[in-house]
């Protein structure tokens, strides 16, 4: 099947909702290590 | 009757749905950035202003959710207002009425960021600032862009509240409470925002007229106009002097304030008497780097002037 532009469109989509979600898991990674280390207001 | 292809049925039917060609770009376009980093930094003064205790993963998690609040938000504007974007020339290319992407998924992407910003917001910092920033996304939706945008020319008078809480949510995050000095910088970026926005109008006119919208110029004429920012520029300098008046910024602030507000009432007043769309374009351009020198002035003298 020929990759057409909107194939393009669509792996880059995903590519960034996977970059987004494997953020997610550091961020809140690094929130629990800083909320358990007292650093919360 | 539209032919079953035409509508997206059968063999003959495009391969592309509406909504399918939106690419990352046009997520982020959303988001409103130039204005989101201008909501991020006064979020971040007044974070940074407040100092306490917050560890400094937390305060830049914070910055991060005032951020994404705010383009929440402006990507829950640009669903409702997808219609308004289309008439105008300076927003027609945006991805809802250009076509690249579905309103719902425009409002979708919205609801889902606001939302995200305003629970890793309390998770970071405390309820009292994700409760502001929640109460910053709403204001804008329900307020400004639902309520007031299409019925009234003080539309971004009292709109401007949702843009001038920013400060607040950053002090708030840094210390749970809310001070006199977030509340000044409140009324300073509530003073300013007419100013701005309706020097864009001045020389947007035809485009709000076109749309519907009932921005001043349009109701109550180019000269009207003027005289208000004029008003509001000389308003403004209070605000932008009290900081220092109260002795809350030191004199580094206090001089930047004066000369920086002398610009800006100068244009101002340059506007009003002459009215070119040069000096409406001047003042717009302006109005941006004076609360952005001004802000980042709060900065600096209380790094090194105090």
């Amino acid at each position: 099947m020929p990759i057409t532009d909107q194939h393009r469109r669509k792996r880059g989509r995903n590519l960034a909702l996977a970059g987004v979600l494997v953020a997610l898991v550091i961020l809140f990674y690094f929130m629990t290590l800083a909320r358990m280390g007292g650093g919360g207001s | 009757m539209a032919s079953p292809s035409a509508v997206g049925i059968g063999p003959d039917a495009p391969d592309i749905r509406l909504g399918e060609e939106a690419r990352v770009a046009d997520f982020f376009a959303l988001l409103k950035p130039r204005v989101t980093a201008l909501v991020a930094f006064t979020g971040f003064v007044g974070l940074w202003l407040a100092g306490g205790t917050a560890h400094p993963f937390l305060a830049a998690v914070a910055v991060l959710a005032i951020a994404l609040g705010s383009g929440g938000a402006g990507a829950i504007n640009m669903w409702y207002e997808a219609d308004i974007d289309a008439r105008m020339t300076r927003t027609r290319s945006r991805p809802i009425p250009a076509g690249r992407m579905s309103p719902s998924a425009a409002l979708g992407f919205g609801v889902v960021t606001a939302t995200f910003a305003v629970m890793t917001l309390a998770l970071a910092t405390n309820y009292l600032a994700a409760g502001l920033l929640a109460s910053a996304v709403l204001f804008y939706v329900f307020v400004y862009t639902i309520w007031l945008k299409r019925r009234t020319p003080q539309n971004i008078v009292i709109g401007g509240a949702a843009g001038a809480l920013p400060p607040v949510i950053g002090w708030a995050a840094a210390t749970g409470t809310i001070d006199l000095f977030p509340l000044l910088l409140f009324g300073l970026i509530f003073m300013w925002t007419p100013a701005h926005f309706w020097a864009l109008a001045l020389y947007k006119t035809e485009d709000y007229a076109r749309a519907g919208v009932p921005m001043l110029p349009v109701v109550a004429g180019l000269a009207e106009t003027r005289r208000q920012i004029a008003i509001y520029a000389l308003a403004l300098q209070g605000f932008a002097l009290a900081p220092w008046a109260v002795g809350l910024s030191g004199t580094i602030y206090g001089t930047g304030a004066v000369a920086l507000g002398a610009g800006f009432v100068a244009l101002a007043l340059a506007l009003w008497r002459r009215g070119t769309v040069s000096l409406a374009r001047a003042t717009f351009a302006y109005s941006i780097l004076y609360l952005f020198l001004l802000f980042a002035l709060l900065i600096v003298d209380r790094a090194i002037g105090r």
